[in-house]
């Protein structure tokens, strides 16, 4: 006699093999899991948009002839000197420290060939970046690590950092085995020690201070210096009013996918909005105040190809910053080091762990034999030609809709794949002028 | 001695003036009169010139000082000589919150009290603050010295990695990882020198003092500290 037929094993949807194996981890060692980058789970994306094109009712332009424009002007509405880029593509702030100063110097680099600028990070100025970028934007953090006036001087524009996208209301932390003597020292810390960065600044709270701080800044800079305000996504109506309201130059706006140096993975995972969602809202903010075009939008986390810059720029965004994608370009989680990445208990495309700073590919470490790894003018000469290849597919995608200005891109050539994505970026679903969320049901 | 008037000139006036000096100008001791409360006062000043402001100021006065004497005969506002990395400013009044914030170096005097978070994520200012100090001072100061001559209100020193703190009077609660440490001739030394900078030679006794600083037990994250942060 056969045995009855059995229930097949059944995994749960709700307890998945990760989720398990996660519980076993905090069970095992009482600590949540830090790690690098930006969010990893599934998201609405530009992916869910899609151009329309020109046809019958709109007319195309010529793709080897006929000019499509992407210069940038930053920091007009107030700056005696504002920053003018060639291609809306800039550089996010990344601290050195949590880089290396070979990947500072090949974000210089690259940035420079190409026209555009890069950030520093939460660690102050090094002469590796400032000797080699062109145009540097100097960000001013709650730690304040490494911030002098002199720096602050020579800096092309100042980033008060309110928030990033992988965790916004969140500091920072840079582990122990990271601070070198060099980075102590810019730090003024002790080498070795877990260093903390603060998650508010340390001499104003709120908006009405923030304009007080603002007229500081510029007061100490002469207003030269075009200012930005960062922010990570998460009520980007009224955090882009009121940093408009208190005198920016250029709102930073960050989504979730964001990436960072080493943060809570349960922070990046659950906390803030995609990027997709919050475009639209800072965009309103701006025309509400009559303020869109006149002080600049940029956007970032999880801007990938030209296409996610001429969606992000046809939902009103003035310009756009990688981070993670400068660093792939770079060479990070690049296949070649795969020995090494099993060796970390990881494999190349999923390693994050980026705040122990055993990085094979020598970007994110402070271990001089590992940053060697990375020529900084290979790296800066393939951040460039990325940086290349994302400026032409942007304008390939706008000619095709008609423009010759990647800012003359808009919402109305855009549509969605999904609902979530056509609530969110407010453009109807394919095939449909259904925009959910508006008009009259 | 030029002489500025704040109700005839404007701020962005007076700033770009001091800023375009010459490091040979022979314009070296200013006088800013009626700046009734306006905001960053002689910031960001580069030159070893004196600058004595005749009245109460805003936030951030003396902001980022580097070289630059500035007396403040009044009280001043949020901020003063944030982020100073060098030269020295002395309020002859009150100081309002995070007096001497992130400053890298130079001297701050405070002849009055100073509110909550004085010398708040200092990076190698000496601070001497003649009355009392509000909650939250010091909070993650990493370097420099914090003197208080009255008393120090609640979490003093909360956070805090290698800033010295000297305080005269009570200490209503210290903050995570601050504790009592010993007073010995180096501190005693040390004290009396930031004291006679401070103009107070003779007139204060260190042997008065308590030192304060870092247990250093939350320097690297251990899970067993999380109910200390």
């Amino acid at each position: 006699m056969s045995e009855p037929p059995r229930t097949r094993p059944r995994h749960s949807a709700t307890f998945t093999p990760d989720v398990m194996a996660e519980i076993r981890r905090a069970a095992a060692t009482g600590i949540y899991d830090i790690r690098g980058a930006g969010a990893k789970r599934a998201l609405p994306h530009f992916d869910d948009l899609l151009f329309l094109g020109a046809s019958m009712s709109r007319y195309p332009l010529e793709g080897y002839r006929e000019r499509c424009d992407t210069q940038v002007v930053m920091g007009a509405r107030f700056a005696g000197k504002p920053i003018t880029l060639k291609t809306p593509i800039t550089i996010a702030g990344m601290s050195f420290g949590s880089l290396s100063g070979q990947a500072k110097e090949a974000l210089g680099r690259g940035a420079t060939i190409a026209g555009t600028s890069t950030t520093t990070g939460d660690g102050g100025m090094t002469e590796e970046e400032r000797g080699h970028s062109r145009t540097l934007v100097y960000q001013y953090l709650p730690s304040r690590y490494g911030m002098n006036p002199r720096d602050l001087r020579r800096a092309d524009a100042i980033e008060i950092v309110i928030g990033q996208g992988a965790k916004p209301g969140g500091g920072g932390m840079l582990l122990g085995q990271k601070i070198t003597d060099r980075v102590a020292g810019m730090r003024n810390l002790p080498p070795g020690i877990d260093q903390r960065s603060a998650c508010r600044h340390p001499d104003w709270t709120g908006p009405d201070d923030l304009a007080i701080k603002i007229e500081e800044l510029r007061e100490i800079t002469d207003w030269e210096k075009p200012i930005y305000v960062k922010v990570g996504a998460s009520r980007p109506y009224y955090d882009t009013a009121l940093a408009a309201k208190a005198g920016a130059d250029v709102v930073v706006l960050d989504g979730m996918q964001g990436g960072t140096a080493a943060t809570q993975d349960v922070f990046i995972e659950n906390v803030g909005i995609p990027i997709l969602a919050a475009i639209r809202p800072a965009v309103e903010a701006l025309q509400d105040l009559g303020l869109h075009r006149t002080v600049q939008l940029v956007v970032s986390g999880g801007i990938r190809s030209g296409a996610d810059v001429a969606k992000a720029l046809a939902l009103g965004a003035d310009a756009v910053a990688i981070g993670t994608a400068a660093l792939i370009a770079l060479g990070d989680n690049d296949p070649r080091w795969e020995e090494d990445y099993q060796a970390l208990g990881t494999t190349a495309g999923a390693y994050d762990d980026w705040h122990e700073g055993n990085d094979p590919a020598g970007i994110t470490t402070q271990r001089p034999e590992l940053a060697s790894r990375l020529d900084p003018i290979l790296g800066g000469r393939r951040l460039a030609n990325y940086l290349a290849v994302m400026t032409l597919e942007a304008q390939t995608i706008a000619r095709a809709c008609g423009k010759n200005h990647l800012h003359n891109l808009e919402p109305e050539d855009l549509v969605a794949l999904t609902i979530e994505a056509a609530a969110m970026a407010r453009v109807p679903l394919a095939g449909t002028d259904w925009v959910p969320g508006r008009g009259a049901f | 001695m030029p002489l500025v008037d704040l109700r005839q000139t404007t701020l962005r006036e007076l700033n770009r003036s001091l800023h375009a000096l010459d490091p040979d100008t022979n314009e070296t001791h200013w006088r800013v009169r009626h700046p009734d409360g306006r905001h960053a006062v002689a910031a960001g000043l580069s030159l070893p010139i004196a600058v004595e402001i005749e009245g109460h100021v805003g936030y951030y006065c003396a902001g980022m000082n580097a070289q630059a004497e500035i007396v403040i005969h009044g009280n001043a506002g949020v901020g003063v000589a944030e982020n100073m990395m060098s030269g020295r400013v002395h309020v002859r009044g009150d100081a309002s919150q995070s007096a001497g914030a992130t400053a890298h170096g130079g001297l701050l005097v405070i002849d009055g009290n100073a509110s909550a978070r004085c010398g708040i994520s200092m990076k190698g200012i000496d601070i001497v603050v003649k009355g009392s100090v509000g909650h939250m001072s010091a909070f993650m100061a990493q370097s420099g010295t914090l003197t208080v001559l009255g008393d120090a209100g609640e979490a003093l020193g909360d956070s805090l990695y290698e800033a010295r703190l000297y305080v005269r009077g009570s200490v209503k609660s210290l903050g995570a990882d601050c504790i009592e440490k010993e007073m010995r001739g180096e501190h005693r030394a040390e004290l009396s020198e930031k004291l006679a900078a401070a103009g107070l030679q003779g007139e204060v006794d260190p042997g008065e003092f308590r030192r304060y600083g870092s247990a250093r037990r939350l320097y690297q994250f251990h899970v067993d500290n999380a109910g200390a942060y």
